[in-house]
This record gives C-alpha cells, sequence and structure tokens, in this order.
C-alpha cells in the first residue's frame, strides 16, 4: 500500500473545497451545465441516463480495507447500497444526487480517495498488473513507477486540456495481466541484454470506434527517464493531436496517420530539451516513493500445508474453487485469492455495500488489510496464507464471491450499456445475465475451459470487446437493440483484435449465439487441452461463421 | 475583458493592432502572427513595447529568433477545453527561455488559472468580470503541486526530500 502524507492529503482536500464551490455556483445558477460539464467530469462526475454518476480512482487498482469501508459507506449513504467496479481498476457509483456530492467526496478523501482524472480529457487512473507486489513473474513492485506517474501527471498544468483522454498502464511481469497494448501509453519493464532494467515504451493503444494495438516507440528506456519521457509523449500529442472531430483525437490516431516513426522523431526531439531537466529520476526521489509503500509483515511458511490438502480431498466444492481462484504467490506459503463478481445471474462488477464491509474484514484478517481490483471486475485478496484457504472460502462462499468461474465463459467483462449510460445503444448487463444463466452448469464451464467474453453496449467499447474472445458490440437499427460478434480479440502478451463473424443478431438471439460458438469449439477441438482460442487459430473463424448463420 | 496581471485588474497599456492597421510610435502594440513574421525586421527597430498574438496551431519555435525584441506574446485558448496554449507557454518559459509577459486570452475562465499560472503565463484577459474578480481567490485555492511548472514552485517530491515542508492538512471545508 501507498500511505499518503500530508502533501497527498491536502491536495485531495483542496480539491474536495473546489468542487464544492463549483457546485454550489452550478446550483445557484451563476454556472450553466455546458460551464459545470467540464469541471465535474475532471471530478468524475457524469450525468447519465436516471442520475448523476461518480466514478472514484482507485491507483493501480490497490485498496485498503479501511477505504473499501468507506466506498461501502458511500454506496449505502449517497447511492442505493452497491457499487460497480470497472475495467480500469475503479468504481463508480450510479445514483448519486448533485446536491450530495461534495460530501459524498469529503468523505473518500478521508481515506485518501477521489474521483479526479477519472473522466475528462486528461491523463487517466494509471492502471497496472492486479497482482502487483505478489506476482512470482514480476521484476519489480510496478505500483512504485505507477505511483511517481500518477503524482507527476495528478492536475497537470499542461495535460488537463488534451484532445482527448489518456490512459497509461504499466507492466513489470513476464505475462501481461494489465492489457499494456489497448492503452495509449504502456510502459513495460524489462532487463536488456545487460541485465539493467528499462522500460519499452509503447504507444497508439486504444480500442473505440477505431481499435489498434500500440506500437513500440523504445525498445528500452532508463529509469532516469521515465517522467521526462512521458512528458514528452503527452507534450507531443497536446500540441499536435487532432480537436477537428471528437472519434479522432485519441493518440492513436496521430500515430497511426503519422506513423510509429515519425511520431517517435518528434517525441525524442523533444525529449532531448527536457530529459537532464528537474525531471530526471535520481535514486533519491525513486526511494522516497517506494519508502511510502508499506508491505506486509509475511510470517515464514512453507507451500502446501498439509491441512490444505486434507481440506480439498473432504470437500470437493473447496477443491474445486481452489484450482479455479487460487494463485501462486511469490511468497512461500501464501496465496492470491481471486473474488468473483460474476455470479449466475449478476452484473459483472457490482458489489454491495454488505459484501464491501464483510471483503474488508477478511483482508484485515487473512490478508493484511489490502484488497485488488483487476480490470477483469473481479477483486483480490492478496496476501492469503494457504493454511487460511479454508475458512476465506466458506466465507466467501456465504457472500455469494466464490463462484468458481475466474476465467471461464461466465467470467464476463461488461459495461454498463443502456440500464445506466447515455452513450450506449444497447443493453449489455441483461446480455451477460442471460449468458451465465445458460452457462450455469460449472461442470460445462471448467469443460469449456478459459474462454472470455467481453460485451460493450456501444462502439466506445468500455467491455473491450475488441479483445475478448468473444466479443458482443451492441448497435442500433431503426431502434432495436442489434448486437456484433467479434472471435479472436486478446489483451495478453500476444494482444489481438478480434475480428467481425458477420451481420449483427438482435438481442433475443445473442446467448443462443455464444452457445453454438462454444458447441463449435467443442466440436473442432484436438482434446480437452486446447482452448478454445487455440481451436480458433487453428481453424479461423470459417467453421464458427458457419455454424452461426446456418441456423438462422 | 478584464485583465488581470500581478493578481489585480488592470487597465490593458497594450493596442491590438490589425493585419494592415497603421502602427502608432511609442505605443505598447500586440501585432498579428503573419504580419509579425513577414514585418519583423521594422518592427523590432520601433520604439515602443512590441508584442504578438501567436494561434495554438503554430509552432513557438518559429518565434525564437525574435524573443529579445517581444515584450509580450498573447496565447490563444478558442476554447476552454483546447489546451494546446498551455505546452506553446511552457516551452516558450522552459525550453526557449522567454522572459517577457505571457498573456491568456480567449476562453479563459477562473478554472484555469492555477493551470495558466503554473504553465507560465502571468497576464489573463479574464471572459467573465466575476471570475477576474475573484482571482486572487482561485489561485489561493492550492497550496501543494505534485510536479515541477514553469512558476518555479517547488513540486511535493523536491518538498518531501527536504524534508518537514509539507503543509498541516487543512480542516474539512
Amino acid at each position: 500500500m501507498y500511505i499518503y502524507d500530508s502533501i497527498d492529503r491536502t491536495l485531495v482536500a483542496e480539491r474536495v473545497a473546489e468542487f464544492r464551490d463549483q457546485v454550489a455556483r452550478r446550483l445557484s445558477g451563476e454556472l450553466t451545465e455546458d460551464e459545470f460539464k467540464p469541471l465535474r467530469l475532471m471530478n468524475g462526475v457524469y450525468l447519465q441516463l436516471h442520475a448523476y454518476m461518480l466514478r472514484i480512482a482507485n491507483p493501480y487498482g490497490t485498496l485498503s480495507s479501511e477505504q473499501l469501508r468507506r466506498l461501502a459507506h458511500v454506496a449505502r449513504h449517497y447511492d442505493r447500497g452497491y457499487g460497480h467496479f470497472t475495467t480500469r481498476q475503479n468504481i463508480q457509483f450510479h445514483w448519486i444526487k448533485l446536491e450530495q456530492l461534495p460530501d459524498a467526496m469529503a468523505d473518500l478523501a478521508d481515506a485518501g480517495m477521489h474521483g479526479m482524472q477519472t473522466s475528462g480529457n486528461n491523463v487517466r487512473n494509471i492502471t497496472t498488473d492486479q497482482w502487483a507486489g505478489v506476482a512470482p513473474d514480476e521484476i519489480e513492485d510496478p505500483r512504485i513507477w505507477a505511483e511517481i506517474i500518477r503524482q507527476h501527471v495528478t492536475l497537470h498544468p499542461e495535460f488537463s486540456f488534451m484532445p482527448r483522454k489518456f490512459k497509461i498502464c504499466v507492466g513489470t511481469a513476464s505475462h501481461d495481466r494489465a492489457a499494456l497494448r489497448i492503452h495509449d501509453l504502456a510502459l513495460r519493464l524489462h532487463r536488456n541484454a545487460a541485465g539493467e532494467a528499462g522500460f519499452e515504451v509503447m504507444v497508439g493503444g486504444g480500442l473505440g470506434r477505431t481499435p489498434y494495438l500500440a506500437q513500440t516507440i523504445r525498445p528500452f528506456l532508463k529509469k532516469r527517464d521515465l517522467l521526462s519521457y512521458v512528458e514528452a509523449v503527452l507534450r507531443t500529442y497536446n500540441q499536435f493531436g487532432r480537436r477537428d472531430n471528437i472519434w479522432k483525437a485519441r493518440i492513436k490516431i496521430l500515430v497511426h496517420d503519422l506513423g510509429a516513426a515519425a511520431f517517435a522523431k518528434d517525441v525524442e526531439a523533444e525529449w532531448q530539451s527536457i530529459k537532464d531537466g528537474p525531471l530526471a529520476l535520481d535514486a533519491a526521489t525513486v526511494a522516497e516513493i517506494a519508502s511510502r509503500f508499506v508491505y506486509p509483515d509475511y510470517e515464514a511458511l512453507e507451500d502446501g500445508p498439509p491441512a490444505l490438502a486434507a481440506a480439498r480431498r473432504a470437500d470437493s466444492r473447496f477443491d474445486r474453487w481452489v484450482n479455479n481462484a487460487v494463485a501462486n504467490h511469490k511468497k512461500p506459503g501464501y496465496a492470491i485469492v481471486t473474488l468473483s463478481l460474476k455470479p449466475e445471474g449478476g452484473t459483472p462488477g457490482d458489489c454491495t455495500a454488505v459484501q464491501m464491509d464483510a471483503i474488508a474484514d477478511l483482508a484485515d484478517r487473512y490478508s493484511f488489510s489490502e484488497i485488488r481490483i483487476g480490470h477483469e471486475q473481479n477483486l483480490a485478496l492478496p496476501h492469503v496464507a494457504q493454511r487460511d484457504l479454508p475458512a476465506v472460502w466458506r466465507a466467501l462462499d456465504a457472500l455469494g464471491l466464490a463462484t468458481p468461474n475466474i476465467g471461464l465463459v461466465s467470467d464476463i467483462i461488461s459495461c454498463p450499456g443502456l440500464d445506466y449510460c447515455s452513450l450506449a445503444n444497447a443493453r449489455s448487463i441483461p446480455i451477460a445475465q442471460e449468458i451465465t444463466r445458460r452457462f450455469h452448469d460449472l461442470d460445462r464451464q471448467r469443460e469449456l475451459g478459459r474462454l472470455h467474453i467481453n460485451i460493450s453496449g456501444c462502439i466506445n467499447a468500455c467491455g473491450h470487446h475488441h479483445v475478448g474472445h468473444i466479443g458482443i458490440l451492441g448497435v442500433e437499427k431503426n431502434g432495436e437493440e442489434f448486437y456484433q460478434i467479434t472471435l479472436g480479440g486478446k489483451a495478453d502478451d500476444n494482444a489481438e483484435l478480434g475480428t467481425l463473424i458477420g451481420p449483427a443478431v438482435p438481442y433475443a438471439k445473442v446467448a443462443d449465439v455464444v452457445e453454438d460458438i462454444a458447441d463449435t469449439y467443442v466440436a473442432l477441438r484436438t482434446g480437452p487441452d486446447e482452448l478454445f482460442i487455440d481451436t480458433l487459430a487453428r481453424t479461423g473463424i470459417e467453421p464458427f461463421r458457419e455454424r452461426v448463420y446456418a441456423a438462422r | 475583458m478584464p485583465l488581470v496581471e500581478n493578481g489585480r485588474i488592470v487597465e490593458d497599456r497594450y493596442v491590438r493592432v490589425a493585419a494592415d492597421g497603421a502602427i502608432a510610435e511609442r505605443v505598447p502594440v500586440i501585432v498579428p502572427a503573419q504580419r509579425f513574421l513577414a514585418e519583423a525586421d521594422t518592427l523590432i527597430r520601433r520604439d515602443g513595447s512590441l508584442g504578438v498574438d501567436w494561434p495554438n496551431d503554430r509552432r513557438v519555435a518559429e518565434l525564437a529568433p525574435w524573443l529579445g525584441h517581444l515584450a509580450l506574446i498573447a496565447l490563444n485558448f478558442p476554447k476552454f477545453k483546447d489546451g494546446r496554449a498551455y505546452s506553446q507557454a511552457r516551452l516558450l518559459r522552459e525550453t526557449y527561455g522567454f522572459s517577457g509577459m505571457l498573456r491568456a486570452t480567449g476562453d479563459v475562465l477562473r478554472d484555469q488559472f492555477h493551470f495558466l499560472v503554473r504553465a507560465g503565463f502571468d497576464s489573463f484577459e479574464v471572459k467573465k468580470p466575476a471570475d477576474a474578480a475573484v482571482f486572487a481567490e482561485v489561485l489561493a485555492r492550492y497550496s501543494v503541486y505534485y510536479q515541477p511548472g514553469a512558476d518555479g514552485r517547488a513540486p511535493a517530491l523536491r518538498r518531501r526530500l527536504q524534508g518537514g515542508a509539507a503543509p498541516k492538512v487543512r480542516e474539512r471545508v
């Protein structure tokens, strides 16, 4: 956990005071809605179909138990008793009243949370691997670097009114769990031939109407140059990104139009003039930020305690859950536990205030008071002793948070869609709910193996449908909801965008189509070990297309 | 449109001249960019402060040869949301070392003030009189900054390394 000092606390408190003044001016009529809009957006306040929505930043997806309890409090007192975790490792509340927003923000600020830059044309919440600091395959804790960037870009005087939003992701592990290449700027820490760690810099990724994967503009950037290089990228984009058309304003369009090499040349020229200035990171600066991360005081334990093996033999439900939801930890005797926010018939990513409080209690008891948010819209307890897994499972099971479907067909990533969002063309949540009902048989899900479904209710692609193994995109045709289906998207180390399989299908047929695709896969695969995505790579989409459209 | 300098509303000493209008001697003037570039050699020998009105889609590098002769550069915010001139201001201050006045013009509202100051502006054509009246008050909203800017304020990282420089946490308001 990064621990706020008085500077961090002061800034957030000053921001709340400023927002309180802005809301008062809006309520008095001094500000028109048009004038208020960019101000509220810079604080994560959207106007949705039914109410204002407040989005809270959870930098790099880390929460303390105290913060989660505070989120539960906000859900209870200012909303309808629940919150929605998003693909940006944020949480949003959908039913907030404008006049209560400043109080809600003040309550959040007390626990070191805010909505700054969760909206607007600025640098958004910095994301990273949700297993940061505990993953066995990382070379360093990415949160140190994410925090250095977070501070630098918070209320940045130059980059608060860019052409469009800007998303940065930091990865330091050999497996990409953070979907690096769908970001405007992705920084991947790796070692060069000499063994020195530095960043691969990738720019111009993004989904939406024109999806692109980020391209490498610098294979190796020294750590000392991280901030100056980020500044040079942002400065180049701020000056030369398109502002005449909102659909062409993201950095991906600039990079694509100029070509990555020409864009890199502009960035390098700018960088040369600032790299040895005040943004050069010295060891003392990095150490100062790192020193305010507090790490658990782990016990010396051994992997695979006998009691765990006995519990797994004694209870097949527990055993299935361990196989599905528990991952290896870098410390012997510990484990990373993923909490499924995808129960059958539920809204992906939703969590009630009662669940939040209970998870906070479990984190205090079993996970050094820490919780993580993953971009797949699930939570994790990152430091659970393996001997405690049976107790943690029983508690999670009672809370409805132990569905053993992590990475399976019902672990669906979905945007809020037309049930909440004023941008949406079609509903997302009921599609997800229907699919989870069709696949309610856990044996069938396990049989299907790893299979990612992503649903977006409009072309803005908040549900990342382009990188779902099965992507579902809601569109509107003559006032009716239709859905385009793509296959073969991936957001991992070998990221790829999915391919459209044919004409859009009506709302009532989407779950049938998903079942057809699943059945086709089972019929085609060489054996249970061949994953859906691998079968698809081998056969291409044609047999899937045939099956889906033959019937209709 | 009130002009704010040094935290106060002041009279504008400068006269804006048109692309083809006459330029009086010994009067501070702001000349449109194209005219400035066409007549720079003459303009810099004229008696009287010289300013240029520079659009936000033109590289400020073009001004580099003339910066020593310019007393003022006006940068433009055609819309509140169009933030290109923040980069122009920082480049002029930090890369090219421009020490004359940087004036923000256009859609300049109170909620930009602290960004503008931190980007290096020191003259502000404020759109609404009510915003101009609270300029100093609005600037006092923030006492801490995470990043270095063109205004020389110490960013959080430096304050932390120097130790003990953090202000007390304010009471909830």
